[in-house]
Parts: C-alpha cells; structure tokens; sequence
C-alpha cells in the first residue's frame, strides 16, 4: 500500500490516441501510520512501574492509555488478617512518601469506630508530624518534576532540605519512611527532648531556602514555556474524575479536608489553602510549592500550642472495634485519603478500603494526554503528582 | 608570520607555518601534528569531563568524583576502562552495520575538526585558507553519526533520538554558520590563524587598543553560542537524549565501547566548539586587548614567540575554552529542557532573522570603513 492518499483510475473506453480519462480521488495527502509507544513500565519518566501506552502521529500522541497494577500488593487484603494494631506497618507502605499520613488516618479510622477519646498532647503531635511529612513529600515531588522538564539541580537542593527534616522526624520515630509512629489511641511513645526547638530551628531553614524553588524552578523562564498551558483541566472535568490535592486546587477549587472538614486541631489554627486559576501543568506545581509554605505555616503555629500530657492511652490487651463501618478522610500529601473501615466485631478489620489519591488523580491522565507531544506527556505526567505504591496499593 | 600567498593565485594549502614543522623530513612534522591533534582530541574531553564534574557538584551541594586519581582527577579514566570491559551489546532486531559504524561516524568528524584550530602562536596541525568552512563542514557531519544510530537501533526511543538531532542539526547550523560568516566578512579571511591576526589588527577608533570580534559581534557571538549548544545537544537543548522523556534518546541502546564513543563525541564536540569560539570571537590566544604575550613583543604579540611565549598563548587560549565550557556546564545545572517544537519556533523565528541581521550589519560596517 502506498502512503500516498491519491489514486488514479484509468476509465476505461480510451481508444489509442485518444486523450487519456483519468480520475484522480484521494486529498493527494501523505497517510502517516501510527506507532504505539509503551513509555513504561520501566522508564525514567515514570518514576516507579507505570506504564502508559501512546499511540502517536509523530510526537504528537492521539490517545494515552495508561496501565496500572504492576505493583498491586494487596494491601487491602493484607489488612484484614492483622489486627487493629498491626495494619499501621502496612499502610504507611502503600504512598511510600506519605507514610506518617497514611497512619494517621489508619488511626483515626480505627479511633472513630472504637470511639476511643486520643489525648490532646497525641493530637498536636499528630498534626506537627503530618506536615512535616507532607513537606517532605513535596519536596521530593519538587525535585522530581524539575527532572521530568530536564532540570537535574532542584533534585538536589530537595534532598538537602529532605535529609534535614528526615533527620528530624528520625529523631522521634526512629524511622526515615515508614515511622510507625502512630497507634491506636495516640503515639509510640513521646517526643525526644529539644525536638520542638530543632523542629523550630529546621522550619525556619527550610524557609529560608524556599526562595530558591521558586527563582530556581517556578520563575525559570523555560520552566514557564514547558508548563503554562500544558494539560489544563477544566474545574467540571477535575470534580467529576475525582481528582484532589493540587490538582484539583489548580483549577481554582479551595477544596482541602484540613479547612472543610477540620480533623485533629486543624479547626484551631490557620490554614491556608493555595489555588490556581487555568488548572494546567503550571498551576499545579505552583500549588505544590505553596503548599510547602503553607504548611511551614501550620509547623510554626502548631509549635506554640503543643499542650503538656499523655501521648497514649492505655489500650485493652486485645483492641477489638464493634460491628459497624465508617469512612474517615484526610488531607494526604497528594490529595484526599480516605479509608473506609469496616469491622464485625472481630480482632482484625472485616474490610478496610482505601481511597487513594494517587489513583484518583492518574484518571484525569487519559483525558490531560489526549493530542499532546511527546515532551508534554512528561510534564502532564509529572504534574498529577502521583505514587505508584499509591496506585497499585 | 610567512605568508605564501601570492597576488592573484590563493593556495589552498598551508598559509602560517605551523612549530610543528621542524625538520626537513616529512614524517617527523607528520607525526607530531597527529600526536598534537590526538592529544587534544582524547584530553581535552577528560578535562571538560571533568570540570563538568566538579563544577555541577559544587553547584548541586555534592563534591563531584572524589576517589579516583587525586582529586578524582581519574574518573573519566576510570569511566572509561569500565565502558571497554563492558559486554557489547547489538539488539538483535538492529542493523548491525550500521549500528556498529554510527559512533565512529560521530565520533571522526570532532576529531578532524581540530585539526586546523590554532591552539597558541603556531601551535596548530594546520592552517587552511578554508579553515573556518572546513570546521564547519567536518563538524556537521557528526549528525549524520547520531541518525543512523536512531535510524539502526531498531527502538522507538532512540529513532525519535535520532530524528529530533536530525531537525535540530538542520534548525541550527544555519544561524551558526550565518554567525559565524560575519566573522569571516569582518575579518576577510577564513583562515582560522588569519581571524585571530585580524582581531589583533581590529583597532579601537584612535587608540592603540584592538577590540576582539566578540565586542562589535556580541548579537553574532551570542547567536553562536546558543547555536553551537544546539548542535552539540547541550542542555538546555538536549531533546535528542532528553532522559525523563526518550529513555537515553539514539544512544538508548549502545553499551560499553560504543555508549563512550558517543559521549567522547559529545565532550569533544564542547571543546572544539568552544576552541571555534574562542578563536573567533574571544582572540583566540591573546591575552588580553592591548597587551601582547610576554616574549612575542617584538613580534607583535601574535607569533615567533619564545618558549615562554608560547607556553603562555596556549595557556590562555585553554583558559579561555575552559571558561566557555564552564559556561555550557552552568546553563545544563541552571535550566530545564526546552520542547522540541519550541527549539525549532526559536532557530527560525528568531536566531536566522537575527543572524542575517548581523550579517548585514557587519556587512555595511565593512564596505563603510
């Protein structure tokens, strides 16, 4: 076959010497072939085992199909053969960069199905951590997006901040990723003396480098070029794929559990939620790195209301939750977590459902990728900000 | 400076005697301007390599390569006894011809274009009367490299590799070459010997003071620098390779000896570039306007130099190349990729209307004066 989209037809009847009656159809246009593209599930771009399927015309792709499960664990599964108090070490697993989040909201799950009263102290605590660990996943996402756009620098200048802060969090949870701090009814164990004061000193740090994401990255005049306008999502599209987090914040939505539907303290103190205005690629990150900001913000107050008492309280020797169901949600690092606990009255969780937000958001990628090049596929891609731990689960 | 050319008849062969011409035999000089170029063609890139090295270390809040040699003055070494032990991996689907012959395709033509680059008083192989053009010619040709490394992978990636360095090549030698005839125009030689002299000759009006090109072609320098980044696939133009996107883009599937042939092909390239701009725009081996090397006085400070004299000029001249790549290293730490489409709205919206806009400029400028 030709790629030529023109044919000739010879009509016939045409006596020699005749002149000769052709009939030309076709738009005399090249045809191209698609060619489909597997950009997965080993690749730079997708920073875990994801796998997205472009079928292009060029570099330009005309539909993305992404394909998860590569990772599935079975989290879910797991959960409802360990008891209340053993599913923490599996949750804060499945987003590996939100792991104290993760926990949290394990724990208030359980807390509200036991109606378990958690001290004021465990409380502040709680939200202190939380965002320290959420400004330690932003930062990682900070670094990571620049690399996706072909910036190695910035990756470098998170990790600095990074290792400061999980120095920090390592220092009351004897864990880098997967603290294992929180547990029915309150926290492990207390926090270590002159933590509040260090956690003053690195907040005020890592403020004072923020400056140089925002020159570095957001105020790059090719980082500028690469992300204004690429993958806007509209604000009816973004609701009703149910993505959260900054992305949905891009599209101008102040939507964010901690301010809506306060848990823990955050009804007590300032919450700042940032937005954006067109929703693309731009817009997100700026909500990212606010974000950081934001919950420096929530750190420094967080530091002066810390009230003396228990962390804990004292459980029974066997936690066991009544028959019932319910379903907490919290603000996670990427957007909203959700956990639907369900328990028959037994030592381990009948079911326990997650809602993660990474797998909302990758929904809205087929929808981003439609008619994009090449490049853009990895900036949208990395502009969702998602875990592939937190996809697959 | 010996000049051969006579009124009427222009040869094409050597003008400038070369201090590597010693003796009356042919195959001593032979051998020392092949030791000269492959000398430069192999330590060159490991100096480049690693300035790169340190300079994006420092800037990243790392130290750069530590343990090997004193300083880590070795990696590159290092690096490249690992690459040679390497299995030589061939996909099974490619051309393997062509997949063999592409890094030596790429990897010829950077060295051949040293060949007539002055590195100090008479420290060249070569001196051609057509040596810009035949830098500019042999240095094309490493495309050509890259595309049928794309082309024979027989992978998605690096066929997207390799035809984005194709378009790229295409978008951007234009400018470079449009800059780089300006500087010819003003300095009404191609001979690479001849533009240096003819910077020492450019005076500033009514001072004893001579200005190198770079001053009245800032637009034209300019234009060859963010050229010669194109199509040397520097970030932040590096779409050809662009890891986050096309895996490794046309070098995806090489490994070992071939993999580092390519990258040789790549530092060498940012010093030969580097070495053009110099000797174009930044005096070649003078070491400052105004001032002549110490013990070329008498010579007016461009040849017959002394030992110390030359030893100096090739000092400077390195100096001057070192900073430029230093350059190139600053922009890949300090900015993102740009897209493909974009790099090419820029070479044809912006870069060729403003290099002709140079060439006119420099082109009036000439027949005014």
């Amino acid at each position: 076959m030709s790629d030529l989209d023109l044919r000739q037809e010879f009509l016939a009847g045409t006596a020699p010497g005749e002149d000769i009656a052709v009939q030309l159809s076709g738009d005399g246009q090249f045809r191209t072939a698609d060619m489909s593209l597997s950009i997965g599930p080993a690749h730079p771009a997708t920073h875990g085992v994801f796998r997205i399927v472009l079928d292009l015309d060029g570099e330009r792709g005309r539909e993305a199909r992404p394909v998860i499960g590569y990772m599935h664990r079975g989290f879910e599964k797991l959960a409802e053969h360990r008891d209340f108090r053993q599913i923490f070490a599996l949750v804060n697993r499945h987003d590996w960069l939100s792991g104290f989040s993760n926990e949290l909201g394990t724990a208030l799950a359980v807390e509200k199905l036991m109606e378990f009263e958690v001290p004021d102290r465990a409380q502040w605590i709680r939200m202190l951590l939380a965002e320290w660990n959420r400004v330690l996943n932003h930062l990682m996402f900070i670094g990571s997006y620049a690399l996706e756009l072909g910036a190695i620098t910035p990756m470098f200048y998170a990790f600095r901040e990074r290792e400061d802060i999980q120095h920090l969090l390592e220092s009351a949870t004897g864990g880098r990723l997967h603290f294992t701090y929180n547990q029915v009814g309150g926290l492990k164990i207390d926090l270590p003396k002159g933590f509040l004061a260090e956690s003053t000193q690195v907040s005020s740090l890592v403020r004072s480098r923020l400056p140089d994401y925002f020159d570095l990255v957001l105020g790059n005049e090719i980082f500028h070029g690469r992300t204004k306008g690429v993958g806007p999502l509209p604000m009816e599209v973004a609701l009703s794929l149910g993505v959260s987090g900054p992305t949905l914040q891009a599209p101008g939505l102040p939507e964010d559990p901690r301010v809506t539907e306060p848990y823990l303290k955050y009804g007590e103190i300032d919450v700042e939620v940032p937005v954006g205005e067109n929703g693309d690629a731009f817009d997100r990150f700026y909500c990212l790195l606010h974000r950081i900001r934001v919950s420096l913000d929530i750190i420094d107050q967080i530091h002066d209301h810390i009230p003396p008492g228990p962390v804990n309280s004292k459980l029974p020797k066997m936690v066991k939750a009544p028959e019932g169901a319910t379903y907490v949600r919290i603000e996670n690092p990427l957007g909203q977590l959700g956990y639907w606990l369900e328990s028959d009255g037994g030592r381990t969780p009948w079911r326990l459902k997650m809602r993660t937000p990474s797998f909302s958001n990758v929904q809205a990628i087929p929808y981003l990728m439609r008619g994009q090049l090449i490049p853009d596929a990895g900036s949208i891609l990395g502009s969702v900000f998602f875990v592939v731990g937190d996809i697959d689960r | 400076m010996m000049l051969l050319v006579t009124s009427g008849v222009a040869p094409y062969l050597a003008q400038a005697e070369s201090i590597l011409d010693v003796g009356d035999t042919f195959i001593v000089p032979l051998l020392l301007k092949l030791a000269f170029v492959l000398g430069i063609f192999f330590v060159g890139p490991l100096v480049a390599g690693y300035l790169e090295h340190k300079a994006m270390g420092r800037m990243q809040h790392r130290r750069g390569p530590v343990e090997a040699g004193p300083f880590g003055t070795l990696q590159l070494v290092a690096d490249g006894i690992k690459f040679i032990q390497k299995e030589d991996l061939i996909p099974s689907a490619a051309d393997k011809w062509v997949f063999a012959m592409a890094p030596g395709v790429a990897l010829v033509p950077a060295m051949l274009a040293l060949l007539v680059i002055p590195f100090g008083p008479g420290v060249f192989a070569l001196d051609l009367e057509l040596g810009l053009f035949y830098v500019l010619a042999a240095s094309s040709v490493s495309v050509l490299g890259v595309l049928m490394g794309g082309w024979s992978s027989a992978n998605k990636f690096s066929l997207f590799g390799g035809l984005r360095a194709g378009g790229q090549l295409i978008a951007y030698e234009l400018p470079l070459i449009l800059a780089a005839i300006a500087v010819a125009v003003q300095a009404g030689t191609l001979s690479l010997v001849g533009i240096v002299e003819a910077q020492a000759e450019f005076m500033l009006f009514g001072t004893g003071i001579n200005l190198w090109y770079v001053i009245p072609q800032l637009l034209g320098f300019g234009i060859f620098f963010v050229a010669a980044l194109a199509e040397l696939s520097r970030p932040p133009f590096d779409m050809p390779i662009g890891d986050s996107e096309l895996v490794f883009g046309y070098m995806t599937e090489y490994s070992g000896i071939k993999y580092a042939m390519y990258m040789l092909t790549e530092y060498a390239g940012m010093v030969t570039m580097s070495a053009l701009m110099v000797v174009l725009y930044l005096g070649g081996w003078q070491l400052l306007p105004g001032v002549p090397l110490p013990g070329c006085e008498a010579a007016g400070g461009l040849f017959d130099c002394g030992v110390t004299g030359t030893l100096l000029g090739v000092g400077v001249m390195l100096g001057k190349i070192l900073l430029l790549v230093f350059v190139m290293v600053w922009l890949r730490v300090a900015y993102p990729r740009l897209r493909e489409d974009q790099l090419q709205r820029i070479a044809w919206l912006v870069m060729v209307p403003l290099a002709l806009l140079n060439l006119a400029l420099v082109t009036i400028a000439k027949v005014v004066y």
